[in-house]
């Protein structure tokens, strides 16, 4: 049976049936109808955030901590611009994520309308895809496109830009009708071919120094493929390591976990991967902040790298053996080609690793005057574990602290914005992964500066009555800015200090939040307690040492084996072409 | 300091797309915002519902830059599929140009007669002026557009090349 219905009806029955929770959003001119619909709606929640890029951020958060595709709703004009943001932060850590933006009426589109913006031209190279729907009749087949676009293959954000002619417009609605997708022209390939299966595990098979490296598209492939990356593990016995995006899909209390890599990972895993004889690099892309200096990363190294995304292949470093497909897949058939093969006597290689640990490397100096971060998160993780909480963090030196300090012992419990970088992101993720896991205790990991970046979500997470914990570690500089400035400009700190910060406790209060002030090291797991025995939203202001910085570091330009220490006399300049590395 | 460069080579990329609203501007705006180069890109329709276009894009860059714009094209959700000609072998490149030669005497002739070499066609007359329509390989109207310099060249049109496979062999 076929009926009529507006547009904007079209698209709340589509996301109903998509299985969309929630809706996150700010209201506008251009999408009055779609939010005339969601009034009388009872199926989907919106949540009502307090800018569009906290609305983005807050998808991110809720598609990042539960496995399924995000949603946004904004406006045109601005509502869409504020968005980008999040949208472009959503394509670099591959986040599904399906974001519906008002636009001006079709026959004004073009005419410089008020609020009027291209905003399929502005999203064009931060989207998966991207649709500006004319055609009331196309918006259903197009909305299933843009779900299985954004949430299959290597997942990422997809806009569905719709003029407010077309919400209003009547289409046919047929209650069977499954129209069918121009799905010829995107089949992401998902399994391995036989022989680069046979080719991976003979190649595991003669390795003598084999390291894993994962990154977050094991998490994107499910909770499947951090299991089997387990399973392989367990009968290769290689160590493993992984980006900042794949924290969790191997557990960090593991014996063979080498903890993270790159710029600010560990001695061990960074000398590990530059002494390996095979590195297997699954759903992670060689970004810079992993690799240092391009022709000493890895050099004696063979490499297999396992993506989704053909394109990640050979981009950045060359490697022996590509294979495109899902990290769950390819790793089940991996495994499968192990079975009947001995795994290799790895006892020299993992002496050798016990040896760089021995560095101890994340050892930094005890102080007795001022809290120093590192020991805060190791407090909070300590204090917090047997909770298996779920992490945000913004970004800088608190999120680098968070990454080497907290443990992360499954998938999906560790929110970041690796690739972007984007500071603001933490407290939106929060309310995203609290609403999707209402049971679970959520910690934004922030610093002073960035939490001012998209404080005003405060607001959102009183309306909801959201208990999500922020732990701010206060050194009043924007101090990853700082510390590049220390290490690279003689000290010159300009413009990175954190002047005038509201006072956080009361700015908490005027929220509705309940505000902890920690300054001293006797008053931290007492400040952690109160936090945690709280039932509401709180905001811990912890004073911690204003000049601390994050180590290890691999300076620009400098290979895997050059990394500073704790306690490394650190020069205060460098050459141009180090400072012209980002 | 100085901005690294690298040797690079020349490619001719044929991208089977559908054929909707902004898939041009999707394509070179991909180049635009990767860095890769384009010296030539021309797209039509080609196939009986309009559904289908060919994009031919001649670009240059070092091997794996190459391979990297094939796969990032490959990314894009209305590209079907990119055939790389200068990869798959033997392949025909063809280019249209409209070139207006303008004089009289002595260099009137010899354009003419150069023209006829060419086998390029006169398609607008005047006692002063010709256009000329040739096509060929992108070199032929490289070296025709050379010679006709010195003969009064006023104006050039260039299609920018397309390019198929040769033999039987289809992409």
């Amino acid at each position: 049976m076929s009926e009529e219905r507006s547009g904007a009806a079209i698209l709340i029955e589509c996301l109903k049936r998509q299985g969309v929770e929630f809706v996150f959003g700010y209201p506008g001119g251009a999408v009055l109808p779609i939010y005339d619909e969601l009034f009388a709606d009872r199926d989907i929640r919106h949540i009502l955030v307090r800018h569009e890029a906290g609305a983005a951020h807050a998808a991110e958060g809720y598609a990042r901590s539960t496995g399924k595709p995000g949603v946004v709703l904004v406006t045109s004009g601005p509502g869409a611009t504020n968005a980008v943001t999040g949208i472009a932060d959503a394509y670099m850590d591959s986040i599904p994520m399906v974001v519906i933006t008002g636009q001006v009426p079709t026959g004004l589109i073009g005419t410089d309308a008020f609020q009027e913006a291209d905003t399929i031209g502005l999203t064009r190279h931060c989207t998966k895809h991207n649709y500006l729907v004319k055609d009331p009749e196309r918006l259903r087949a197009t909305i299933d496109e843009a779900f299985r676009i954004a949430t299959t293959g290597r997942p990422g954000p997809v806009v569905i830009d719709i003029p407010k002619d077309v919400q209003i417009a009547m289409a046919t609605w047929n209650e069977q009708d499954t129209a069918p997708l121009p799905s010829h022209r995107y089949e992401p390939r998902l399994a391995a071919t036989d022989d680069e299966i046979v080719q991976a595990a003979e190649m595991l098979a003669a390795a003598e120094q084999p390291v894993f490296y994962t990154g977050g598209g094991v998490i994107n492939a499910g909770p499947r493929a951090s299991d089997l990356l387990r399973d392989l593990q367990r009968r290769t016995g290689a160590p493993v390591t992984s980006t900042l995006m794949g924290l969790g899909c191997f557990p960090a209390d593991h014996p063979d976990w080498l903890g993270m890599l790159g710029m600010h990972g560990t001695y061990e895993a960074n000398m590990a991967m530059n002494r390996a004889d095979l590195i297997v690099a699954i759903g992670a892309r060689f970004d810079d902040r992993v690799t240092g200096r391009l022709d000493a990363f890895a050099p004696q190294a063979k490499k297999i790298h396992i993506d989704i995304d053909r394109a990640q292949i050979n981009k950045i470093v060359p490697v022996d053996l590509g294979i495109v497909g899902d990290c769950a897949h390819v790793l089940e058939q991996l495994l499968g080609a192990l079975e009947n093969r001995k795994a290799q006597d790895l006892s020299e290689w993992k002496a050798r690793i016990l040896g760089w640990k021995a560095r101890e490397c994340l050892a930094y100096p005890e102080s007795h005057e001022t809290i120093m971060p590192q020991k805060a998160v190791q407090r909070l993780f300590e204090m917090t574990r047997a909770r298996d909480p779920i992490i945000t963090t913004e970004v800088g030196q608190h999120q680098m602290w968070a990454a080497q300090y907290f443990g992360f012992m499954g998938p999906n419990k560790w929110l970041t914005s690796g690739g972007l970088g984007t500071m603001g992101y933490g407290l939106p993720a929060a309310i995203g992964a609290q609403l999707g896991n209402p049971d679970a205790l959520v910690i934004d990991i922030a610093g002073e500066a960035s939490i001012q970046m998209n404080i005003q979500e405060l607001a959102t997470a009183s309306q909801y009555r959201l208990p999500v914990k922020i732990f701010i570690l206060n050194n009043e500089y924007m101090g990853m800015v700082r510390q590049w400035q220390e290490l690279t400009y003689e000290s010159r700190y300009s413009n990175s200090y954190s002047d005038s910060l509201p006072d956080f406790v009361k700015l908490a209060e005027a929220y509705g939040w309940k505000g902890i002030r920690i300054t001293e090291e006797a008053g931290l797991d007492g400040g952690i307690h109160a936090m945690l025995d709280h039932d509401g939203p709180v905001i811990v202001d912890c004073m911690v040492a204003k000049d601390a910085n994050c180590f290890p570091m691999i300076p620009s330009g400098a290979a895997h084996t050059e990394m500073l220490l704790y306690g490394d006399k650190v020069g205060g300049t460098m050459d141009d072409e180090a400072k012209a590395l980002v | 300091m100085r901005i690294a460069e690298q040797a690079s080579e020349r490619h001719v990329l044929n991208v089977i797309v559908d054929n909707e609203a902004g898939i041009l501007a999707k394509i070179s705006g991909l180049f635009t915002a990767r860095g890769y180069n384009i010296d030539s890109l021309t797209v039509a329709d080609i196939s009986e519902d309009h559904a289908i276009s060919r994009v031919t894009v001649v670009t240059n860059g070092p091997p794996p830059v190459i391979d990297q714009i094939r796969a990032q094209l490959e990314r894009l959700v209305p590209v079907h599929k990119v055939i790389d000609l200068t990869e798959a072998g033997p392949h025909v490149e063809r280019e249209l140009a409209l070139i207006k030669v303008a004089g009289t005497g002595d260099k009137r002739v010899e354009a003419l007669r150069i023209a006829e070499l060419f086998r390029a066609k006169v398609v607008d007359t005047t006692t002063a002026s010709f256009v000329f329509e040739l096509t060929g390989a992108p070199d032929k109207v490289d070296s025709f557009i050379t010679l006709m310099r010195e003969l009064g060249l006023v104006e050039v049109g260039r299609s920018g090349v397309v390019g198929m496979m040769r033999g039987t062999q289809t992409e």
